[in-house]
């Protein structure tokens, strides 16, 4: 337990760097991106999928699926591969979170 | 690593202010406040002004200055040449900016800005102070750069139509009044430009048109350029597949004089064509205010920006975005481009009204329809992340690309795109 403790108190050290970096807004900055086609906050006004209120694990499950290429699309797997994973989480929690 | 960045910032506290409950939504909200002034309302300035108010849950103060009475969109414009929109369509009321996000609009025209004083001065003669400016001023045409144009040719006879507005309506009532066997020549200039591939959307559009409509008649596509510069082989197979004995295009046609009363335009190589709809998109470079407010510093055209501030290089407290930047490799001057540098200036801007530094890890990202008839559409779609060591976005490699073909589901996707982004910028 204590090693384990203490693997943890390292491992939060060595996250700390980036975290200190990373804007408490990237989420939400990075949601804004979507917007533009999924609509503010992921409320589409039609035509496109919204994403205001969607499960998070579904989220990042299809972003991952659009861009492995499991999922068929026109163009979401090129968009999908210019995002990496933490990016795709981060996403995912923030429109999540939206009602 | 196995924590979560989230957790992380939870487990020390950093978010304890905002906490699980209260979510995003009010995490940027603590103590902002500031009065922010945005001139222009295109793709660029409507969304900085609705996601200033957005962001900080109306704590900051925002005025946005614009000389029309509504929007007018530039992407679907080309369906209203061929006759498939109405300006109705692509015209959108400023009162969503007001009405649902406190944006205060004022309508006039800028005239100077004191960046000493932190104020601009507007054309009424009024003047209005502000912590943070943002300049969106779109482009400008450079008439002169083309021998024999004037503003007033441009505007009247040798339309443009590449702001959209009355010379959609007047180009299209151009097209109408062309006799079957006419020809429509539209000359493009050298990138970078407005939308590229909206030419090249134009020519389908047109010919389009004229193929059900007058079916004897020729688009020339006389581009300046030595390519096609957008979605290169998605237009030569649509040209050639569809639109075969219609659409013909010409590369490197540099015009060296334009005759208004013949509707004639020479070129340095290649022989002189007489149009009966003569459509000529001049070089452009940043609207008149930036050259006004000594924003231009780039190749005497651009405004150059820091790209995590999208603040002026030129003048403190005043950022420039949309088609007015020096674009960052592979950036292209389009509506999707400007709704999205808004958002980095929106979110940069509230941090820097806070005294908080500003996110080092922006992203933008780019998609661009363009329709081939009123029914199939192809795009170009690019992501583009913030390189700290060059100090500008680069494209992601591997992200992005091409349609294969125009599909019908991808004009859909393109109706619901438009629909979208309007409602994402104003409503």
């Amino acid at each position: 337990m204590v090693a384990r403790s203490l693997a943890l108190l390292v491992s939060l050290a060595a996250v700390s760097v980036t975290a200190a970096a990373a804007d408490p807004n990237l989420a939400r900055d990075l949601a804004a991106t979507c917007a533009s086609c999924h609509g503010t906050n992921g409320k589409s006004v039609g035509g496109m999928e919204p994403l205001d209120g969607e499960k998070k694990q579904k989220i990042i499950d299809k972003i991952n699926e659009y861009k492995s290429g499991a999922k068929p699309a026109t163009i979401m797997h090129q968009i999908a591969k210019g995002y990496t994973d933490q990016q795709i989480e981060l996403v995912a929690d923030y429109f999540s979170q939206q009602k | 690593m196995t924590i979560h960045r989230r957790e992380f910032l939870k487990v020390a506290g950093i978010t304890a202010a905002a906490g699980a409950l209260s979510g995003y939504a009010l995490r940027a909200a603590a103590a902002v406040s500031g009065n922010v002034v945005v001139v222009g309302g295109g793709f660029a300035g409507a969304t900085v002004a609705k996601y200033l108010r957005l962001w900080s849950n109306g704590s900051v103060n925002v005025t946005l200055i614009e000389r029309n009475p509504t929007f007018i969109s530039c992407p679907i414009s080309n369906l209203v040449l061929s006759g498939d929109r109405r300006m109705e369509d692509i015209t959108i009321s400023y009162d969503g900016l007001a009405k649902k996000h406190g944006v205060k609009l004022v309508a006039g025209e800028v005239s100077a800005i004191d960046a000493e004083k932190k104020q601009v001065k507007l054309a009424s003669g009024d003047s209005i102070g502000y912590d943070r400016l943002v300049v969106a001023p779109g482009v400008d045409f450079m008439y002169e750069s083309i021998p024999g144009l004037t503003k007033e040719l441009s505007e009247t006879k040798i339309l443009h139509a590449w702001k959209a507005g009355p010379q959609t309506v007047a180009m299209r009532k151009q097209l109408e009044d062309m006799k079957d066997g006419g020809v429509v020549a539209i000359c493009i200039p050298k990138i970078p430009y407005r939308c590229p591939p909206g030419p090249y959307e134009r020519a389908c559009m047109v010919a389009h048109y004229l193929k059900n409509n007058k079916p004897k008649s020729k688009v020339l596509i006389l581009d300046a350029n030595e390519d096609v510069v957008s979605k290169k082989g998605l237009f030569m197979k649509v040209w050639g597949d569809n639109y075969k004995g219609i659409v013909e295009y010409r590369k490197e046609q540099n015009i060296t004089g334009l005759d208004a009363a013949t509707n004639t335009v020479k070129f340095d190589f290649g022989d002189p064509v007489k149009a009966d709809v003569l459509n000529v998109i001049p070089p452009q470079m940043a609207g008149g205010i930036a050259k006004a407010a000594g924003l231009i510093n780039q190749n005497n055209r651009w405004c150059g920006v820091d790209w995590l501030t999208l603040e002026s290089t030129a003048a403190k407290n005043v950022h420039v975005i949309g088609d007015a930047t020096f674009p960052a490799p592979a950036m292209p001057k389009s509506g999707h481009m400007a709704n999205q540098q808004a958002k980095v200036a929106a979110s940069a801007i509230l941090n820097l009204l806070a005294g908080a530094g500003v996110n080092q890890e922006p992203v933008v990202m780019n998609t661009c329809y363009s329709f081939f008839d009123p029914k199939n559409a192809v795009h170009v779609a690019s992501v583009h992340t913030y390189d700290a060591k060059e100090k500008t976005f680069k494209t992601v490699t591997g992200a992005g690309g091409l349609s294969a073909a125009p599909t019908e589901m991808e004009g859909k996707f393109a109706t619901a795109w438009a629909k979208n982004i309007w409602a994402d910028t104003l409503a």
